[in-house]
């Protein structure tokens, strides 16, 4: 009961700090009127601003980025899209490496590693993926999911310019990853006084490639949302934790409509998870090439059993979510 | 060999096929998959995206495993207490409509990947599970579908799909709030039954 507790008051600490520094925000989010009994998503405070800068982003997809995606797609085929894919994942493996360290996972990050000088090589400068055939398997890390790990709230929902959904933590992850890509770093190794011009083809080659992969994923998307604002928004929030948990998240058992809504977010987690299981960061997380899927032996952390006395608490994550309108 | 396909019928006939009601969640997930999957592979028409085929597909195959009142239910939150009895007929069947559009979508743009099945964790007398599964592409992160099965009376029921972290049921959830909020609960019917009629018009 205490943990949890303590943990609440973290949560809304640095969800208050996460406010003063987007001071400015909010008094645009004000301005720009709400019109309902708070938001409907505790965590997106600041939606009426969101909700603008997805129209924004939105409109310039519209516009630029989606009509030079289609012709992209039209005119090169899938071998080469595949080839162009391989080169920007292979650029980002020694950064996702670095993150794996960073989380203790030491064999994953070896892995990283070692994939970047396999594809490097072998891999034609990483236009081939060769080493996940050799059962070296691409991770997923950035900055951002390190700080989750590391037991950082995610703070408030955030649509950022140009970058999408985000928050306050991912965005600051953002930052730090973006000194850490191998695309930020090849330009100054290999041409130095080009390096700018470089980094801005470099940027939209991965960009125009990115967005022509995700033409069919957004038919689906299209045909699923009924509001993609809050659709792209929950499932944001979802993949974040997931990936936080590397794909293998404590079971989350869905809240039948007569409960009260248990803490959904990742927010304190993953900390407390690994304080209850030391062993579990080399050992049970461990996911590199000689893991199969059938060896992976997650403990589950239990839900806490005292919810009640969350509830009376009267923390912020007890609040059911849905009534507190009107 | 005739004898044997005969004996063979024999047999099935005597003992009875294998019904979904025997089946453990993870071979019902399994089988069902398999044969789906087996399915497009072989049909032109639904890989360049017949989309009445792959409706009538899902429908045969898929929707009989799907438990949609639960499915509703969990979207709607505690907004479910408010709705009546026929509101929550009417709020299934458009959201199942919906869901059927939406799981044909992505059925069409399936192609080469292979599937592997990670152990179920649960013990002997649950009637809760999740079936895990890997979706491994080529040069990609493999991607996770899972999904949320309760035993009922009949047979093990999928409640919810979570593909790559991503709950279908729950991505609902802020949309349904935010659309009783505004119209409430009949609001919500008819903003689904536009949804959908629009997606038909489109063909999609």
């Amino acid at each position: 009961m205490r943990m949890v507790s303590a943990a609440d008051l973290r949560l809304s600490f640095s969800r208050r700090r996460g406010a003063a520094a987007l001071a400015p925000l909010v008094l645009l989010a004000l301005l720009g009127g709400c019109a309902s009994a708070g938001p409907v998503n505790p965590r997106d405070p600041l939606e009426a601003t969101n909700r603008a800068v997805f129209e924004f982003n939105d409109g310039l997809d519209k516009a630029f980025i989606k009509p030079v995606a289609q012709a992209y797609r039209a005119v090169l085929p899938q071998p080469v899209r595949t080839g162009v894919r391989n080169f920007f994942g292979n650029l980002q493996d020694p950064w996702i490496g670095v993150n794996n360290l960073l989380q203790g996972k030491v064999e994953a990050g070896l892995t990283d590693w070692f994939r970047f000088a396999t594809n490097s090589t072998i891999g034609f400068g990483g236009v081939m993926d060769v080493a996940s055939g050799m059962r070296m398997a691409k991770h997923n890390e950035d900055f951002g999911q390190t700080l989750g790990v590391w037991g950082a709230p995610p703070g408030d929902y955030l649509v950022l310019p140009l970058f999408g959904p985000s928050n306050v933590r991912d965005g600051l992850g953002l930052i730090v990853d973006a000194y850490g890509y191998g695309g930020f770093w090849l330009p100054r190794l290999i041409d130095p006084p080009h390096r700018v011009a470089w980094r801005n083809s470099l940027s939209a080659l991965d960009i125009v490639n990115l967005r022509a992969s995700l033409l069919d994923t957004e038919s689906i998307f299209e045909a699923a949302a009924l509001d993609r604002y809050s659709f792209l928004r929950d499932a944001y929030m979802q993949r974040r934790r997931n990936l936080i948990y590397d794909g293998d998240p404590p079971r989350e058992r869905l809240r039948d409509e007569e409960e009260p809504v248990a803490p959904t977010s990742l927010d304190t987690e993953p900390s407390r998870w690994i304080m209850a299981h030391p062993t579990a960061l080399g050992v049970a997380r461990y996911s590199g090439p000689l893991a199969t899927a059938h060896a992976v032996q997650v403990v589950e952390p239990t839900v806490p059993a005292n919810y009640a006395g969350v509830l009376a608490a009267g923390g912020r994550a007890a609040t059911p979510r849905g009534e507190d309108n009107e | 060999m005739t004898r044997c396909f005969f004996m063979a019928f024999i047999t099935t006939a005597l003992i009875g096929p294998v019904t979904a009601a025997d089946m453990a969640p993870e071979t019902l997930v399994q089988s069902v998959a398999t044969e789906v999957l087996g399915i497009i592979k072989n049909d032109k028409d639904i890989q360049s995206g017949d989309a009445k085929k792959v409706v009538a597909l899902v429908e045969e195959k898929i929707l009989p495993h799907f438990d949609f009142t639960r499915m509703t239910a969990l979207a709607m939150g505690l907004n479910w207490r408010k709705a009546t009895a026929e509101q929550k007929a009417q709020l299934t069947d458009q959201f199942r409509t919906l869901l059927v559009r939406t799981y044909s979508t992505a059925l069409t743009k399936y192609r080469d990947q292979t599937i592997e099945y990670r152990p179920l964790r649960a013990q002997p007398g649950d009637t809760d599970v999740t079936v895990r599964s890997l979706i491994m592409q080529p040069g990609a992160e493999a991607i996770t579908i899972d999904y949320s099965m309760e035993k009922t009376s009949a047979s093990w029921k999928v409640y919810d799909v979570t593909v790559a972290g991503i709950s279908l049921v729950t991505t609902y959830r802020d949309a349904f709030t935010q659309e009783v909020r505004k119209a409430g609960v009949d609001g919500l019917i008819k903003r689904l039954a536009d949804k959908n009629r629009q997606l038909e018009t489109k063909g999609g």
